[in-house]
């Protein structure tokens, strides 16, 4: 009588047992493939460890990238997996006991990574791609000697406000994030570090201060902003302004022309205090197994034809003067992706900062959120 | 409660302590020692590697404790909430026939199966200011009322995920009741809530107890339902052991933080035990 | 009084499913939000099928139930046959580091797991630990308990003279084991068991901080997913999980229902 029931039970579990296996088959075995090496004839799996709505995935109608990639290329596999923010991705490698390929952090981050010695220094041989990034963009203050990383994307951070619920006449600067009239409706940065910049901004601080008292006034004013802030958050920022739940939020210029194509009433506008410029770029951790496959992958993304399909999707501007040729004109003209010089002129980079600093804002910013 | 108690098990100690060896192996690698490695990293300065009590300390300063307090607050508050609206239910079903009881205690146990995760989502999507209950309300002219990103969001979160917690134990626990037990308070002439409250609720306690725990453990450190329903006001202790390890990269507090917290629940756990005399967790099983 | 607590126990039911509810019609929306049914389609579901990475996911976690169940549930068994046989104060003591798991917070339990395998890894200078295997021991650290909390309530219910009697009729001491005891605790054995198989397919806390990119479960990446802007295809998932798992448990319901019937019957042949 139970013998029937555990019986059945087996069968049930062998069934979907063999469901599994059917299922896993597509994902080859990645815990096997310790080389070293992107030969011809040995499958690799790279692990690709991204931003989230950071690669053309072939939504709408877009290019989808990895699949390219892994026809051009059969034997090299991507596991592709996303973060959220520079300090998510920090905390994991640092963590350790995963192996990633390739990451794409922003410029003060691959400073802090260079300086801690979590990253390899690349095989430019492999990546002859890299003769297509413009002049501006290397030698720049994260990797001077141009030695660990390749520039993926540039862009800005801006406010994107919903016009249908924003007065015209609030908008203009960083105030508009601590206007108590939106109350409930202020989305905030889920990051330490862009939460303080725009603190920085607000209160005509440098934003590479390494001061204490001042980063200590910028966790005053984020706390005096906390009770107007419906929630801090990263990539939640599409549904929530899209769906009209908050109305205005601080992030990145790509990412509101991909909201704005779900919503025709949010607008963008780059504070007059003056904002972020950031450069992300592509650069391989010293955890990584497949270095030369990474090189490979790496090297794909910076083909032009591959870059400009990718840039028209992700919205952000191009290092690559050579891909804006393969992208849609009003992508190239859009003011928000390449904003003319005298607004990128008050664009700062965030710069590396030393150890105490960063462990500091860190603890500034748990006071903030949990204050 | 329990029916037959053996007196003296038959003791066959060599066959037992091979039968249990792998578990005991396996618990001590996996449970305990885990457990010294987290009090090794609370005690740990996160820069310098060396013996340090500054982790344990923050824990009692700055804003920790009254998240810690918030914690238990809210979640003491739903797993009362649970038991509250449990009983009725485990009590409905305990009284029915065998076959209805088995269809009704596998609704209970389907939802605990299906992502919770996305069953939060859900609520986001009813409670939110444009979402499904005000939409609703707003056809009567009624709303937007504030209903997500409130205390109370949060709490109607944990009860949701949580309920089934409490429903399972306290019926099993009801099911055991032997009615002649009632049939003999009604014969010496109790009215039905006296049958109620002298006979049936003492019955059902450790399965009150055992509900209580289940509901609260879970509550009392989660870190999603506070992020999707609650406000930047109702962070709750698991939301900051999460970020020291997610995103902050300060190993040393999160393991601080998670010693207390795991300390403070073995204290309540201890305490409603204690309530009862006797550890009865044994004879309850979901 | 019976009626009212009838309908509330519906109204109850109807709080435990209204957000299921809400998730399958998304599934057959036409327009990506949640709260606005703009249309019917079932091109959710061809886009999940579509999908090449969903599916394997959920391959993914499977195995890691299925295999951890199993190893939990004979582990767990022979433990708790053992711990039953032993002197009530060590059995007390052991059944105290039991419980540890159940009372330890998820979060608690992950996060020391993570620390212990990162540790080993630095140890062992393997940079790939986390991935299968930690899950897998993962979830069967915490499946074990489940098993022995079932498990052990049927060995104190059973007549300790059953295995006796079968001794005195010329079993073998492992036969009497394997004809009684095992038959005995069966249900134990077999609710412990999809207790641990149903905690494991949905674990998304502990699973969360062992995980590694080369092995990842479905409850990690549908938490991936609701960090982003969600895809309707996820509602489609969850609709045909809910399906599977409604069926399951429907067939179970059904077999043990016929089972105890012809247990009841079987009674009743005995007593005439």
């Amino acid at each position: 009588m139970k013998k029937v029931f555990a019986l059945f039970l087996a069968v049930l579990l062998v069934a979907m047992a063999g469901c599994a296996q059917m299922a896993t088959q597509g994902q080859t075995g990645t815990d096997g493939s310790n080389s070293t090496a992107g030969n011809d004839s040995e499958e690799v799996t790279i692990n690709v460890y991204n931003w989230g709505q950071y690669i053309a995935e072939g939504d709408e109608g877009a290019m989808d990238v990895i699949a390219e990639f892994e026809a051009t290329y059969p034997n090299i596999h991507v596991n592709y997996t996303t973060y959220d923010s520079n300090e998510t991705m920090y905390s994991k490698l640092k963590t350790g006991g995963i192996s990633v390929d390739v990451i794409i952090p922003s410029d003060y981050m691959i400073a802090r990574l260079i300086d801690e010695d979590m990253l390899l220094p690349l095989d430019f041989d492999n990546i002859p791609n890299y003769q297509y990034i413009d002049e501006a963009y290397k030698n720049t203050a994260y990797d001077p000697d141009n030695v660990y990383s390749i520039p993926y994307t540039w862009g800005t951070v801006g406010i994107i406000y919903n016009t249908k619920y924003v007065d015209a006449a609030d908008v203009g600067g960083w105030e508009l994030l601590w206007n108590e009239k939106y109350a409930g409706k202020i989305l905030m940065f889920g990051n330490s570090r862009d939460a303080f910049g725009i603190a920085q901004y607000l209160l005509g601080y440098d934003v590479n201060t390494t001061d204490d008292a001042e980063l200590q006034a910028c966790a005053d004013k984020l706390i005096e902003q906390r009770p107007l802030v419906q929630q801090y958050v990263m990539d939640e920022i599409f549904d929530l302004m899209e769906n009209e739940e908050a109305w205005i939020a601080p992030y990145y210029a790509g990412d509101y022309l991909l909201m704005a194509d779900e919503n025709p009433d949010l607008a963008f506008y780059h504070p007059s205090q003056g904002f972020n410029f950031f450069i992300d770029a592509m650069c391989i951790p010293s955890c990584a197994q497949n270095k030369e496959a990474a090189e490979t992958f790496i090297n794909f993304l910076c083909d032009p034809e591959i870059a400009g399909g990718n840039m028209d999707w992700i919205g952000y501007g191009t290092p690559e003067s050579a891909a804006k040729e393969y992208m849609d004109p009003d992508m190239v003209n859009s003011e928000i992706a390449y904003p003319p010089q005298e607004v990128l002129g008050k664009g700062t980079t965030f710069l590396f900062l030393p150890q105490e600093t960063n462990q500091r804002m860190e603890e500034l910013w748990l006071q903030v959120k949990t204050n | 409660m329990q029916k037959n108690k053996p007196k003296v098990p038959p003791v066959r100690t060599g066959g037992s302590f091979f039968l249990t060896a792998p578990y005991l192996v396996w618990m001590v690698i996996f449970i305990l020692i885990p457990l010294g490695v987290v009090v090794f990293y609370a005690l740990t300065d996160p820069a310098t590697g060396l013996f340090s009590l500054d982790n344990l300390g923050k824990v009692f300063t700055g804003a920790f404790p009254k998240v810690f307090g918030r914690s238990i607050w809210y979640a003491l508050l739903a797993a009362l909430i649970c038991l509250v609206i449990g009983y009725p239910v485990a009590y409905y079903i305990a009284h029915r026939k065998p076959a209805v009881q088995r269809f009704l205690y596998m609704l209970v146990m389907l939802p605990m199966c299906m992502s919770f995760l996305l069953r939060t989502l859900a609520w986001v999507g009813l409670l939110r200011d444009t979402g499904i209950i005000n939409q609703f309300l707003g056809l009567f002219g009624i709303g937007p009322l504030p209903l997500i990103r409130t205390t109370g969001a949060v709490i109607l979160g944990m009860v949701y995920n949580y309920l089934p917690y409490m429903i399972l134990p306290l019926y099993s626990i009801i099911l055991k009741i032997d009615p002649l037990l009632i049939e003999a308070a009604e014969d010496l002439g109790c009215n039905s809530r006296h049958v109620f409250t002298k006979v049936v609720l003492p019955l059902s306690l450790p399965g009150i107890l055992s509900g209580l725990t289940m509901v609260f453990v879970p509550a009392v450190s989660t870190f999603y339902i506070s992020q999707k329903l609650g406000s930047t006001g109702t962070t709750m202790i698991g939301d900051v052991v999460e970020s020291q390890f997610k995103s902050a990269n300060n190993p040393n507090l999160g393991a601080a933080l998670s010693l207390v917290l795991m300390i403070m629940i073995f204290i309540c756990v201890g305490l409603m035990n204690r309530f009862v005399g006797k550890d009865h967790r044994e004879d309850v099983v979901v | 009084m019976k009626r009212l607590n009838r309908i509330y126990t519906i109204i109850i039911f109807l709080f435990l499913y209204l957000p299921m509810v809400v998730l399958i019609v998304a599934s057959f929306n036409t327009g990506k939000d949640i709260t606005d049914f703009e249309g019917f389609t079932f091109h959710r579901y061809i886009e999940l099928f579509q999908d090449d990475k969903l599916l394997p996911l959920l391959g993914n976690s499977l195995e890691i139930a299925l295999l951890s169940s199993l190893i939990a549930t004979i582990m767990g068994t022979a433990a708790a046959i053992g711990i039953h046989r032993m002197r009530p104060r060590l059995r007390s003591a052991i059944l105290t580091v039991t419980n540890i798991p159940m009372t330890n917070p998820d979060i608690v339990t992950g996060v020391s797991l993570s620390l212990l395998f990162v540790f080993i890894g630095a140890l062992l200078r393997n940079n790939t630990i986390l991935g299968f295997w930690t899950l897998l021991i993962a979830h069967v650290t915490f499946n074990l308990p489940y098993v022995i909390l079932s498990v052990m309530p049927k060995l104190t219910q059973m007549d300790p003279a059953l295995h006796e009697a079968a001794l005195d009729l010329g079993c073998t001491p492992f036969q009497a084991f394997r004809k009684v005891t095992i038959h005995e605790i069966m249900p134990g054995i077999v609710s412990g068991a999809i207790m641990a198989f149903t905690m494991s397919l949905d674990d998304f806390v502990i699973s969360y901080f062992v995980y590694g990119p080369s092995y990842v479960t479905l409850p990690v990446e549908i938490y991936n997913y609701t960090k982003k802007p969600l895809q309707p295809k996820i509602y489609a998932l969850f609709t045909l999980l809910f399906a599977m798992i409604l069926i399951m448990m429907v067939l179970m319901n059904f077999f043990q229902a016929k089972a105890e019937k012809k247990r009841n019957l079987q009674h009743a042949v005995r007593k005439v």
